[in-house]
């Protein structure tokens, strides 16, 4: 796999940590593959969106990437609540279901981008290094938080 | 079944064969009849509902299903591994979903529910009212097969006329 100039964190120049959500475990391993190419790290893994909520609080991931169809609860949700509570988070939504309506819904409850599946590693590297350097985050203020059922 | 139904399953399919397997897929016989087709090997259903309702099965030998993990994960696999049938859900999903991305881009409106898997031998037509069509594509590491139960499902007047009306 082609490797690419490693993406550090502005703050400490520290490799970029990723929480990889997908319901897939092969398309989780295949987007740790590349994350690695970018020279960041894979924080924790999910593949649900309850899950996802979980390990965010966990690992404080820098950037979060999400699959939208999962089962118990979808990405778009996931994206929601994590944003509500986190408006800083980074999140690129990873789907190969790529219409308008899921991408605009995603990015109305806060995702930063969108990639679609089959996934190129120079997309996604140019995607996460955009999303990196977008200051423009927190848009709303977080309200109360809400349990994941 | 509508051709607009199953061409961009045809497009989608072909091109992330293509892009996926690096190499091109060659589109084999198209059929169309109203039996269940017997499945292959390791199989993968999504079912969708709306205004498109049906399920597609993507299937393959077990031999190209081995093959086809080893290509996208970039490393041996042994044919034991779990990896395979994981390889090949996800392969199902990146061809169904960028198939529905582009009938909901043409104005369907549906939902997509997540991949399961698909019983082997289980008859693929799960109702009398849908026909089915069976497609498979030629690729370096064998033949993948699609089978795509469908129908269209006409929104109700009512919703056609509030969609103008907004």
């Amino acid at each position: 796999m082609k490797s690419f100039a490693p993406l550090t964190r502005r703050e400490d120049s520290q490799p970029v940590r990723y929480l990889v959500v997908d319901d897939s475990v092969f398309a989780r391993k295949n987007l740790g593959k590349m994350i690695n190419t970018f020279g960041g790290e894979v924080a924790g893994e999910a593949g649900d969106g309850c899950t996802a909520i979980t390990e965010f609080e966990r690992t404080r991931p820098d950037i979060v990437l999400m699959d939208i169809t999962m089962p118990q609860m979808e990405g778009i949700e996931a994206v929601e609540r994590i944003v509500r509570q986190h408006p800083e988070a980074r999140i690129v939504m990873v789907s190969s279901v790529g219409y308008q309506d899921n991408i605009l819904a995603a990015l109305q409850k806060g995702a930063r981008h969108f990639v679609q599946k089959p996934v190129k590693p120079d997309v996604l590297y140019e995607i996460i290094r955009y999303v990196l350097t977008d200051e423009d985050a927190h848009k709303q203020p977080a309200p109360a938080g809400e349990a994941c059922s | 079944m509508k051709m607009q139904l199953i061409q961009p399953f045809i497009s989608a399919a072909d091109c992330v064969l293509a892009s996926t397997l690096q190499g091109p897929a060659k589109i084999g016989d198209l059929s169309m009849d109203e039996g269940g087709s017997l499945l292959h090997g390791p199989a993968v259903r999504i079912v969708i509902h709306g205004e498109i309702e049906g399920c597609i099965i993507v299937d393959m030998a077990p031999e190209t299903a081995a093959r086809v993990a080893t290509t996208l994960a970039g490393e041996d696999i042994e044919s034991s591994d779990q990896l395979i049938s994981e390889t090949v859900f996800e392969l199902a999903n990146m061809m169904i979903g960028n198939a529905v991305t582009l009938l909901n881009d043409h104005g369907y409106q549906f939902k997509v529910l997540p991949p399961e898997k698909h019983i082997q031998n289980k008859n693929v037509q799960s109702r009398t009212d849908m026909e089915e069509t069976a497609i498979y594509f030629e690729t370096s590491c064998g033949r993948i097969f699609l089978n795509i139960c469908m129908r269209y499902n006409p929104r109700p007047r009512s919703d056609r006329m509030s969609m103008l009306t907004h």
